[in-house]
């Protein structure tokens, strides 16, 4: 099942400014391409790869390996990747129990570290390092960003619940964190649980305005038909991550007008990410998704720090990694000192394109936004 | 918990129940006559819903994809029963344990080669959807109560085909005495084939069902499959009552674990400890019972062979 995808990409270097160096730079992607939940990962790769070859610089140099979401797999691999390899920068990874079983070893031995999804608190907080970089979101922004939102739409009384794990938990403390509102009922569903008929009748039963859920992947995809045929039809709103592009044509008109929350959508309007939607549909013939939005612009980091300085003087590659030179496809980007993102959130609809399920931005729900933990970092 | 919950809860465990018995009845019914372990058995039913997610996107027709689904692993267990299955019956159930097991990652990453990573959709016919009313002022979905009727009605007909017919007697020969069946003249080669492709198409007319309202996706066999286990220990090995009336017990449990631990907890202690401590224990409910249930008759329920 292990599988090896090598892929060195030759181009013709292109836009070689005065200050390049030809020091190669060589980049381990350790991501989740089979079993559940690899369509996440395969999105991530996919960004990452088609922002290498838009670059054509043949000094990036990918090694992709998959991880099957599994912890132990991913330290080894990233053991392998830093000592066997000798990568430069380790990315990739999706989930953030595997972030944080590869990452503060990896950060430990000198190799930089760029996660295009997984923002687990810790990291965020007093575990953060020098050589890591988040370029996606600390777990907790999306949901915050609801929170703001259920107080904009004027929910009194929001049920809310997620699966019961470290980055469930995170998503509940994070709604509540902006949310004013009162809580009907707070509840733990079990991880990789796909009925939901019991939970639906308790929203039911508790007389609620709103549901808040986190339920990624296939999970929110069940709950979502299955709260669609219950004939509860009190608002449901979550994070993107239940309603990105890859699961929205499972879920199929169930979803649509739900409100969920992104840093990043489709038809943010600016040119990097026009060109990127459209490359992305040319080269892969589907709609990218928002993970597919932070392969592509960790690979643009990458790439923008290659352009000032030498990977192998540390100090330099890790300043012009935090200056965030690059045109983020999400707009206007750059690291707080705890070097995590801070970023608009946005609110976005679910809305019919024709045939295709797709989302569309209706309101920034916090503006430029950190992360709460920023404090607790001692960069 | 008003009267209406608990009977909405009441017929959610149960139809939990119902799909957990289509599953258990083959797994339950190979090892019983066959005494073989198959932990593929999930895969069949991955494999019924990917074929009534494509079929139903192909035709429109919710129908004929679960018609393809109920034809195609059938037809898909035949194979693999020709092919692999045949090969295990002598030996001993590690073997079978590790070659079912590779089966497993086969069939996962074929369907994932074939299909993409990415869920399919299919959604439930269009004159099943929405919600009934029900007395007490309680509302259930429509399609959920097709499933009830739909999982009972199939146990009855199990019921009948293996007490009344002649394909019921030899496969409750071949349960009891495989070499003297073989003896007699029966072909027993053909028998384990019908046999085990009944229990996949079973299997992947769970899936179908299922699909409808959870995610047509990889990996979505092996979770249920743990619970099919789960039923055919409590109902007895070998055993199609024992399956049935384990599956029930075990959706029921399940489903008003989930509901009332919380609660309970939620008497004596904060409501975020009482989530946390009571859908952990609501985890642990059915593996508790089975405890309890082997504690009491090591044989399950209603064993096969004490019948």
């Amino acid at each position: 099942m292990k599988k090896l995808i090598a892929a060195s990409l030759v181009g013709l270097g292109l836009t070689v400014s005065a200050t390049a160096l030809a020091e190669p730079v060589k980049v381990g992607m350790i991501t989740t391409l089979s079993g559940g939940g690899s369509g996440l990962g395969v999105d991530v790769r996919d960004g990452f790869l088609l922002a290498a070859k838009m670059a054509g610089n043949k000094d990036l140099e990918v090694i992709v390996e998959d991880d099957a979401r599994k912890p132990d797999l991913a330290v080894q691999i990233a053991d392998k990747m830093i000592q066997k390899e000798k990568v430069d920068v380790l990315t990739g990874i999706i989930w953030s129990n595997l972030a944080m079983a590869v990452v503060p070893s990896a950060v430990g031995q000198g190799v930089f570290y760029l996660s295009p999804n997984a923002g687990p608190s810790m990291l965020a907080g007093k575990g953060c390092h020098e050589n890591y970089f988040n370029v996606a979101w600390q777990n907790d922004n999306l949901h915050e960003a609801m929170g703001g939102h259920a107080n904009s739409a004027g929910f009194k009384k929001t049920f809310i619940l997620a699966p019961n794990y470290p980055a469930g938990k995170d998503a509940l403390t994070g709604f509540k964190r902006f949310y004013e509102g009162d809580v009907a009922d707070e509840l733990y569903t079990k991880l990789g649980q796909t009925d939901y008929a019991a939970e639906i009748a308790q929203i039911r039963a508790s007389g609620a305005d709103s549901v808040f859920f986190f339920l990624p992947g296939g999970m929110g995809i069940a709950f979502m038909k299955q709260y669609a045929q219950s004939g509860v039809d009190i608002p449901v709103m979550g994070p993107a991550f239940s309603f990105d592009q890859g699961i929205l044509g499972a879920v199929g008109d169930a979803a649509l007008g739900v409100k969920n929350s992104s840093q990043w959508s489709k038809d943010i309007d600016n040119p990097a990410n026009k060109a990127f939607v459209e490359a992305f549909k040319a080269e892969y013939d589907r709609l990218p998704s928002l993970y597919a939005s932070q392969g592509f612009d960790t690979a643009n980091l990458i790439l923008s720090a290659m352009k000032k300085a030498d990977v192998k003087d540390a100090d330099a590659f890790r300043a012009a990694l935090k200056d965030a030179e690059f045109d983020s496809v999400r707009g206007d980007f750059k690291f707080d000192s705890n070097q995590h993102p801070i970023q608009d959130i946005y609110v976005r609809e679910v809305v019919k394109e024709g045939d295709v399920l797709t989302n569309k931005i209706i309101g920034i729900g916090l503006e430029d936004r950190s992360s709460a933990y920023v404090e607790d970092c001692k960069l | 918990m008003t009267l209406a919950l608990l009977i909405e809860q009441l017929l959610n465990g149960i139809q939990f129940g119902v799909m957990l018995f289509l599953m258990a009845a083959g797994l339950t019914l190979v090892f019983g006559v066959m005494g073989l372990i198959n932990l593929a058995h999930g895969s069949l039913y991955m494999i019924g819903a990917f074929l009534c997610a494509s079929v139903a996107l192909a035709t429109g027709s919710f129908w004929l994809g679960l018609a393809a689904s109920l034809a195609g692993a059938a037809a898909a267990g035949a194979v693999v029963e020709i092919v692999v299955i045949r090969r295990l019956y002598d030996r001993d159930h590690l073997d079978q344990v590790l070659a079912t097991f590779a089966l497993i990652l086969i069939f996962s990453e074929g369907t994932r080669w074939v299909f993409g990573s990415f869920p399919l959709y299919l959604d439930i016919p269009q004159a099943l959807q929405g919600a009934v009313a029900l007395p007490g002022g309680a509302q259930y979905p429509l399609y959920r109560l097709s499933i009830i009727i739909v999982g009972v009605l199939i146990a009855i007909g199990l019921y009948l085909l293996i007490s009344r017919t002649r394909l019921g007697m030899r496969i409750r020969a071949g349960e009891s005495d495989r070499e003297m069946i073989g003896a007699l003249g029966v072909d027993i080669r053909t028998l384990y084939t019908v046999v085990f492709a009944l229990g996949a198409a079973l299997a992947g007319f769970a899936g179908a069902l299922v699909g409808a309202i959870q995610s047509v996706q990889v990996g979505m066999g092996e979770p249920v499959l743990i619970l099919a286990f789960v039923v055919i220990v409590i109902g007895g090995i070998g055993s199609i009552k024992g399956a049935l009336i384990g599956a029930i017990l075990v959706g029921v449990v399940d489903t008003l674990g989930r509901i009332l631990l919380p609660e309970l907890f939620g008497l004596f202690m904060g409501p975020s400890q009482a989530t946390s401590v009571g859908s952990a224990l609501a985890s642990m409910a059915i593996y508790i019972l089975m405890a309890v249930i082997l504690a009491l008759k090591p044989q399950g329920l209603f064993a096969a062979g004490a019948q």
